[in-house]
């Protein structure tokens, strides 16, 4: 009902309209040509210069009421140490172009309003003026130049890559419609290849887990952590569509690119809680964040640093949104040691891993460690239960005493560990699990037991404090009821 | 039968008879078979005066269309909470109502809107409707030929813009909408069905309309510059041309170097689209599926369409500053300033603007070092635009100068080109491009320096040549009206985009709530929104004026209203196929003899007096 009365308001708007065209048209017939022309030029003169000034006063007082919004004023200060360099150039191209803008409209709407048609006036006959044409050539030439030059300082310093020698992190950013996956190095700061054919449900970025380097690497949660003052360099990537890696409190905004890495490299110098009390200065973001809530938190206060899309990549691309914090060195120290590698959380070990067969190095110390630790336990304790040590990690050949290869990793840490406690003497329990017949369980378990008792002595390990034994399917370290199960055959 | 020299009643007619080209021109009024009934005289012509109407109105179907669009998606950037069930109607399932009954726009439609506001605007409005209009219309008749150098080209540029527009139309109404990936259709977005609803059959049947387009506008151009080379009067030499025809061949001679770039770069899209090849696909992986596509590139598209693409805006621009130079002068009573630099400052935009293309690309992962040339290019330009602006100021100082309808929208075109030109120094400078880039204040500078601007030319010479057109004059008041509404008008809606761009609020959102860095422009979006609808109701009162004036408009008397020396005002108020009766005036001096030695104006075919200096030379 409202749209029938909005649609018959313009049209009645219209008709009057074209109405008062049609009588000032008659009007003018009768008054005459050149009285109208007059008339005309006589108002629309004053409407020049009254919108001139209109204009120009507004440009200013809308300037002012938004001055908040200034690049690199008041609270739109960048939060990066190359963004000051931007917002620099922004300003001067502001003051050097609003000279120009100011100067221009002054003298266009005024010189049409002073050389209005008048009856009798002359208009003078100037077809051209070398000199003038030529200094306003040269002056435009010369602030150009002035601009492309500081520019492209501030440019190629902002756009250099990063020296090897340097010290800095990287981090990985790929866009995906519609959210962005970002990736951080290990230990080893390294990020580790990626092959975008292997990419799968357990595996978003195809990673290539064949190359050591991915290992260690991080996929973190919602939020991402940068430590202030370190410079990171960005890799920034997109799996399927262009999208644009943007942080606008960074001055920073590069695309991402399917098939092309690029990047971005910029040092943070505010961390997010200095930012918020920066912000805390200025009335807008004293207002209550939620309007629900007018005694809530402040806008201030819950300021986080935002990562956005620029690059339109679908009908999602306004949603593209991630919260960045930066935060201390020792608190992001804190925030990436607790950090859990992607692979050796969801996928080792499984399916997918192409390092199944294979125990890592990381794996390997890490094994040795835990296992030391647990010798040391297992001596120092008295109950007997402590006393038994599992050796999860050797195995043999399916119905055979053949050690497999990877089992030498842990029969090297008991060797360390019978020669760091040169008293003990231990049993060497073999088991099976229960398929098959139990005599022949019973020999395989001995059989098995005899082999890592073999591998130990020729290590130097004395005979005498080795003490084989079979114990068959009689005490499986998992219930035979599955395949799963059964598969778990400790020697211990 | 040989014309018939009848006794000379004027001093034009004399001159005309003694020193204008006689070509034996046999005037056909009955039995001329191309203009025998109303369908070969109106749709199916081949005179230039009919095409150049044709684009025309036909420009003024799609500018409604266009700027429609535009309200639809401002109402979801200005009140997202507002109901829009009423649109249902119109826009059908593309507005999602909810169980309380409240409207919203679908994402998906937002950026279809967007991305087909976009490609109207650009080239069926602001490149077929505006050069389309005034090289047709104006070619032949300011220059003194009977028509164009291939009147059935001229007629086929028309049809195959006529059927580019059928294409698009129709794609509007796809089950899975137009496309929706944004005017510079770039791939991947583009090239894969599987990313975007507007991907599927809504890219193909842009590809096509734009196919076409580039069809119709080369058989344009190829005529336009064939026209103004060779069918130039007795006398018209390249320095005597007004600057109307000499933007018009710089505009044609750029899209007969461009528009194929563009034409190859999408028919390369289309074969990733629909052969399997990898132009521009490498390593894709969309919606988990790793594609077999290895080696192209995404960036490769990029150089292709802003090849063509920023010579086109200057497509775009350089007819309405050659309008605007024209019309200033004329109602300033006072010749252009520095003619010989307005041509030279022409030409060298035309240059420059096949070597700047890439500063569109400063922040798509193109080499950084690249980026160091394309600046100094782009910022050069600003040195031949600031020569226009300045002579154009130059050329009111000291003039006679006549308020109305027409000058006043070229004065308006003069105070956008500045505002719009000089935020592009902002934009070329590639450090100052990091942050601005795909921001509204990007959005802020193009539409007003070749949005508004290009309008403001294109209406500046719709008012001046509509006497010409339809031998009737458009109200004045309603011209009025239109101007001081719509100047306002259109800097309420881009100014505060400026602001919104430099707090980083990225363009092409569909909502800006997502963000707290972005969401606090609720009631500049909301002024925005109510100003653009405001514009948006006072164009319908050009478009009710145009069409009321045809009919009933003041009727045109004499034939020189304006007092103007080019030649189009030479013919009969309404002139016929071969526009003048008889011999074809010559031209004897440049066209800018306003206010010279005590005389108002001095036509072209007045020739010089002993002694008398020619200007243009």
């Amino acid at each position: 009902m409202t749209a029938i009365i909005i649609l018959l308001c313009v049209l009645l708007i219209t008709i009057v309209l074209v109405q008062i065209g049609k009588v000032t048209e008659l009007t003018a017939q009768i008054k005459g040509e050149r009285e109208v022309l007059r008339d005309n030029s006589k108002w629309n003169g004053w409407l020049s210069v009254a919108f001139m000034i209109v204009f120009l006063v507004g440009v200013f007082i809308s300037a002012w009421e938004y001055k908040n919004q200034m690049m690199g004023y008041g609270p739109h200060t960048s939060a990066s140490a190359h963004g000051g360099a931007l917002d620099d150039m922004f300003n001067l191209t502001l003051i050097l172009t609003g000279i120009v803008f100011v100067l221009c409209h002054i003298a266009l709407f005024w010189f049409a309003y002073k050389y209005r048609w008048q009856e009798g006036r002359k208009a003078q006959f100037i077809a051209h003026d070398n000199r003038l044409e030529l200094i306003w050539t040269a002056v435009p030439a010369v602030v150009m130049t002035i601009l492309v030059v500081r520019g492209l300082n501030a440019w190629n310093t902002v756009m250099a890559d990063v020296n090897p020698n340097e010290d800095y992190i990287e981090i990985e950013a790929t866009g995906q419609q519609f959210n962005w996956i970002i990736r951080y190095p290990g230990p080893d700061g390294k990020l580790g290849a990626r092959n975008y054919k292997l990419t799968g449900a357990n595996n978003q970025l195809g990673m290539d887990f064949t190359d050591p380097k991915t290992w260690d690497d991080v996929i973190p949660g919602q939020e991402i952590y940068l430590p202030v003052g370190k410079k990171v360099r960005v890799r920034i990537t997109a799996k399927d569509v262009l999208h644009n890696f943007y942080l606008p409190h960074f001055r920073v905004k590069m695309d991402a690119v399917p098939g092309m890495p690029t990047y971005f490299i910029f040092t943070p110098i505010k961390t997010t809680s200095d930012y918020r009390n920066e912000l805390r200065k200025y009335d807008e973001y004293n207002l209550p964040y939620d309007d629900a809530e007018p005694t809530g938190a402040k806008r201030w206060e819950k300021f986080e640093y935002e990562l956005a899309c620029a690059e339109l990549c679908g009908k999602g691309h306004y949603s593209m949104k991630r919260i960045l914090k930066v935060v201390s060195q020792e608190e992001f120290d804190a925030w990436y040691s607790k950090q859990e590698s992607f692979y050796l959380t969801q996928v080792r070990g499984k399916d997918e891993d192409p390092n199944k067969d294979k125990v890592l190095d990381i794996e390997v110390r890490q094994r040795a460690r835990e296992f030391s630790e647990n010798v040391k336990k297992a001596v120092e304790s008295t109950d007997v239960a402590d006393k038994t040590l599992t050796l999860r990690h050797i195995n043999f050949e399916t119905g055979s005493a053949t050690l497999t290869a990877n089992s030498r990793y842990e029969l090297d840490n008991l060797v360390t560990a019978l020669n760091a406690f040169p008293g003990i003497v231990i049993e060497v329990a073999g088991h099976t699990d229960n398929t098959g017949d139990p005599l022949e369980n019973q020999a395989l378990s001995s059989a098995r037991a005899a082999s890592v008792v073999k591998y130990l002595t020729d290590r130097g390990i004395s005979e005498g404090r080795l003490r084989p034994r079979g114990y068959g399917d009689t005490k499986p370290l998992a219930p035979n009821d599955s395949d799963e199960n059964r598969a778990k055959k400790p020697q211990n | 039968m040989a014309h018939v020299v009848t006794a000379a009643e004027t001093l034009e007619d004399k001159l005309t008879q003694e020193l204008g080209f006689d070509d034996h021109f046999h005037e056909h009024h009955e039995g001329d078979k191309f203009q025998s009934n109303f369908l070969t005289t109106y749709i199916f012509s081949t005179d230039h005066k009919i095409v150049g109407r044709q684009f025309l109105i036909t420009g003024i179907f799609w500018a409604i269309v266009g700027a429609a669009m535009s309200i639809v998606f401002r109402l979801q950037l200005g009140f997202p909470e507002a109901d829009l069930a009423w649109l249902r109607p119109l826009l059908g399932k593309w507005i999602q109502v909810n169980d309380a009954g409240i409207g919203k726009l679908d994402p998906e439609f937002y950026y279809a809107l967007v991305t087909m506001h976009g490609t109207i605007l650009v080239f069926f409005v602001l490149t077929a409707g505006l050069s389309g209009t005034f090289a047709n219309l104006l070619i032949p008749l300011q220059i003194g030929a009977r028509d164009m150098a291939s009147p059935l080209l001229n007629a086929f540029s028309y049809w195959f813009f006529f059927l580019a527009g059928v294409v698009m139309f129709l794609s509007l109404f796809l089950s899975t909408g137009p496309f929706s990936g944004g005017w510079t259709a770039y791939p991947p977005l583009s090239a894969l069905p599987q990313a975007s609803d507007g991907s599927k059959a809504g890219m193909t049947m842009w590809i096509v309309g734009m196919a076409l387009f580039v069809v119709s506008s080369l058989l344009g151009g190829i005529n336009y510059i064939t026209t103004i080379l060779n069918l130039r009067t007795k006398g018209m030499n390249m320095w005597r041309m007004p600057l109307t025809i000499w933007a018009i061949l710089i505009t044609a001679i750029l899209g007969v170097l461009s528009f194929p770039v563009l034409l190859s770069g999408v028919l390369l899209l289309m074969f990733d689209r629909s052969l399997g090849t990898s132009f521009y696909l490498s390593e894709i992986v969309v919606g988990g599926v790793a594609l077999d596509r290895i080696g192209g590139s995404p960036v490769l598209f990029q150089h292709l369409f802003w090849f063509l693409g920023h010579p086109e805006v200057y497509i775009i621009i350089l007819p309405s500053m050659g309008i605007v130079s024209e019309v200033l002068s004329v109602h300033a009573r006072k010749p252009i300033f520095g003619y010989r630099a307005m041509v030279y400052s022409i030409l060298a935009i035309g240059f420059l603007s096949f070597i700047v293309w890439a500063h569109h690309m400063f922040m798509s992962g193109v080499n950084p070092f690249i980026s160091n040339f394309f600046v100094v290019f782009t910022l050069i330009i600003a040195v031949p635009s600031a020569i226009k602006v300045f002579n154009w100021i130059s050329t009111v100082y000291g003039s006679n100068f006549r308020f109305n309808s027409a000058s006043m929208f070229a004065i308006g075109f003069v105070s956008m080109f500045i505002s719009g030109g000089l935020t592009g120094i902002f934009l070329g400078n590639s450090a100052i491009d990091i942050q601005m880039h795909d921001t509204y204040f990007v959005v802020a500078h193009f539409h007003i320096v070749m949005g508004i601007a290009a309008f403001f030319g294109m209406f500046a010479g719709v008012y001046h040549w509509f006497p010409k057109m339809f031998g009737r004059f458009m109200n004045e008041t309603l011209g009025k009206i239109h101007f001081w509404g719509t100047i306002i008008g259109a800097y309420a809606i881009f100014w505060p985009m400026h602001y919104t761009g430099m707090a980083g609020v990225p363009r092409r959102y569909y909502s800006i709530d997502n963000f707290d860095s972005f969401r606090h422009f609720v009631e500049l979006n909301q002024f925005i929104t109510v100003a653009a609808i405001v514009v948006f109701f006072l164009q319908i009162l050009f478009v009710v004026n145009f069409f009321y004036s045809i009919f009933s408009g003041r009727k045109m008397t004499t034939k020189n209203p304006w007092g103007s020396n080019t030649l189009e005002w030479t013919t009969p108020i309404k002139p016929g196929h071969g526009n003048w009766p008889g011999n074809i005036p010559s031209a004897q001096r440049w066209p800018y003899d306003y206010g010279k030695d005590g005389e108002e104006f001095v036509p072209q075919y007045v020739p010089l007096k002993e002694g008398e200096h020619d200007f243009g030379h």
